[in-house]
């Protein structure tokens, strides 16, 4: 059975031209970058070479990336450094809609003594920036809000809050990890302080991050070790990872075009395919302001482990914001905040496109879709109330 | 990715009995949207209380729906007394096992099947047995007790598994904590009945012990036990499978057997193994 990979925030394939760049690394050119001799030292060269493409992406300077492990280290590192460099300063601003690496971090900033404010969005998704900017005060040690959430695409509207908090003297950040590579970003006309990325997110390889740390921004490191990364993330470099990462960032720049027509046009076609064809079902989150790849529906009277598991039988890969698949049990924290009721809560899927997507893949899933929810609708106590008052 | 057995794989692919009955003689309801799963059994019944059908709509994953099917399948041909007998744990057995995080779906499946015969008795429905201890999803003391007794639970993670509780905001955690330590803590209190059983009061009682809490403790090492006579305070049994042939087996039947049977029928019985 073909795999049809529908869930690319969750990974990515990694680019064929990235591993194989990437391979020599493991193998003949092992060396520790950091060495004297030139076998160790022509490794750094290289890693030089590959920091540039990175930063190239960004609109960023070599010197302004910091590798990290993952998002999830970027994220911690960018908040708890600027935690440190603000020690007078004991509060966070952050939104409802973080992903995890975000979120449980504030939560635990609480226990620790820390306000932290969570900002709500309205039932499309958007931000609410009043609230936002009625918030930030002079005991806000860093405001922190994602650039694109992973779960329905929304995209926040972060250059312009980074304009707001850098006029009042605050530090801002953003969980980057969804937008970079899908959406064109230019850090060096932006006022952003810190940004996080991850590099299987974007075709590259798992267990490779970066923070971006704009040039003179107060930072204090969250790995205390050798002089890595200028001293600020001690530990051996991951070299095969940032050579892949510096050869992903290459190809996503290279395709970023195509990602914002091609991609965007499948998507689109995947989501008009399916409203027109399964009733109540409609889709969560902003559809102006979305991720080209990124489609978050909700079908109404079915479980979404179910449907997930049904579709699995045809090789569709895609993931949901149920309850279920979680292994909590409330639905996806995102589809709450957005006052998502949980008729729909439960049953929502997201599909997440990819550079590797086929239109007859999603012209598969669109004509195997339908009858799984038909299906799964017919067994459920519900549906056949919700036909007879709608009827 | 939850890992689910090749039963409960069929039962979600290849549910048996979906539907609905119209002319049922009992329904049951259970679960909620908001809850995440809901299940609607139906049976039909001949003149003499015998299922002779059932059917079920749920709302829910993959092992709600697995659970639905499995139970209407276990309970169809059954007499209602029978069908009383069916505990959660016996219907995750049907399947082969549940991942502990999914356990709350065979436990929605029998509290559907006990409402349904609840209605068919008309006795009251027990919505508001006990007081609600977790605001979230509206389980009640009552609830989390049996599920901890019936399934000798000991977190209170293992009870939100099961019955969902404390699975929401949290704040009911050192309540359902406070449950656990009253009905686990303590050894539970030995039911002795008032007056004196009779003796097919005595053999349904050590019958029920067996099926619900020895049997299943035996199987878990490949051993069976079997009932042959009741002669007075005297059980009469015979070890099976690994029991059988295993030394240790004395031991289990006077440790294990014996205090079971004592604890949850009568305490003055003695248990005897019959030679084969």
């Amino acid at each position: 059975m073909k795999t049809i990979y529908l869930d690319n925030n969750a990974t990515t394939r990694v680019a064929p031209e990235v591993v194989a760049e990437m391979l020599p690394y493991f193998s003949e050119r092992y060396g520790n970058p950091s060495s004297m001799h030139s076998f160790g030292g022509q490794v750094g060269k290289e890693l030089r070479a590959a920091r540039e493409k990175l930063a190239g992406l960004l609109g960023a300077r070599p010197e302004e990336i910091i590798y990290t492990s993952c998002g999830t280290e970027s994220d911690n590192t960018a908040i708890r450094a600027a935690l440190a460099a603000n020690p007078g300063r004991r509060q966070v601003v952050t939104t409802r809609v973080e992903h995890p690496a975000v979120k449980s971090l504030c939560e635990h900033l609480v226990k620790e003594g820390y306000r932290v404010t969570f900002v709500p969005v309205d039932q499309s998704g958007r931000l609410d920036l009043d609230y936002l900017y009625e918030h930030m005060t002079e005991d806000t040690a860093i405001v922190s809000v994602m650039w694109a959430n992973n779960e329905t695409g929304v995209l926040f509207p972060v250059e312009q809050i980074a304009r707001f908090a850098k006029e009042r003297g605050i530090a801002f950040h953003t969980d980057a990890v969804q937008a970079v590579g899908k959406i064109p970003i230019d850090l060096s006309a932006s006022a952003i302080d810190m940004l996080s990325l991850s590099g299987h997110k974007l075709h590259g390889p798992k267990g490779i991050g970066a923070l971006y740390v704009r040039k003179g921004t107060k930072f204090s490191p969250f790995l205390i070790g050798g002089h890595q990364e200028s001293g600020r993330r001690g530990g051996t470099e991951n070299t095969a990872a940032i050579i892949g990462l510096g050869r992903a960032a290459e190809f996503v720049s290279d395709h970023m075009e195509e990602e914002n027509t091609r991609v965007k046009a499948l998507r689109d076609r995947l989501e008009s395919g399916l409203l027109g064809r399964v009733s109540h079902a409609v889709v969560n989150g902003d559809p102006e302001n979305r991720l080209p790849n990124t489609s978050n529906i909700a079908f109404e009277f079915v479980e979404g482990e179910s449907i997930l598991l049904m579709m699995d039988g045809h090789g569709i890969c895609a993931s949901s914001g149920s309850a279920c698949t979680s292994g909590s049990l409330e639905p996806s924290h995102v589809l709450r905040a957005m006052g998502v009721p949980y008729t729909a809560a439960h049953g929502s899927i997201r599909f997440s496109l990819s550079l590797y997507n086929t239109e007859e893949e999603i012209d598969y899933v669109v004509e195997h879709l339908p009858p799984i929810i038909e299906r799964l609708r017919q067994m459920s106590p519900f549906w056949q109330n919700a036909c007879e008052k709608t009827a | 990715m939850w890992e689910y057995t090749d039963k409960v794989k069929d039962h979600f692919l290849n549910p048996r009995n979906v539907g609905s009955i119209a002319d049922a003689d009992a329904i049951g309801e259970i679960g909620s949207m908001a809850c995440g799963d809901a299940l609607k059994l139906y049976l039909k019944l001949d003149e003499n209380e015998k299922i002779v059908d059932a059917k079920f709509q749920t709302f829910g994953c993959a092992s709600a729906i697995a659970s639905s099917s499995a139970l209407t399948e276990m309970i169809i041909g059954k007499s209602l007394k029978e069908a009383e007998q069916i505990t959660n744990d016996h219907i995750a057995e049907y399947l082969g096992g549940l991942p502990k995080e999914k356990m709350h779906c065979s436990v929605m499946g029998r509290d559907a099947l006990e409402k349904a015969i609840s209605c068919y008795r008309g006795e009251p429905a027990k919505v508001v047995e006990g007081q609600v201890v977790c605001e979230c999803f509206g389980v009640t003391d009552v609830q989390i007790e049996r599920t901890v007794r019936e399934n000798h639970l000991t977190s209170v993670e293992d009870v939100t598994d099961y019955v969902k509780a404390g699975g929401g905001c949290g704040n009911c955690h050192d309540a359902i904590a406070e449950i656990i330590d009253r009905v686990m803590g303590k050894s539970p209190k030995p039911k002795k009945p008032a007056e004196k059983l009779t003796n097919i009061q005595k053999i349904r009682m050590i019958e029920d012990a067996l099926d619900r809490e020895i049997r299943p403790e035996l199987k878990k090492d490949g051993g069976d036990i079997e009932l042959v006579d009741v002669d007075g305070e005297r059980v009469l049994v015979k070890m099976r499978g690994r029991c059988a042939t295993c030394t240790a087996s004395q031991v289990t039947l006077k440790h294990y057997v014996e205090s079971k049977l004592r604890e949850l029928v009568t305490p003055e019985l003695a248990v005897e193994e019959v030679q084969p």
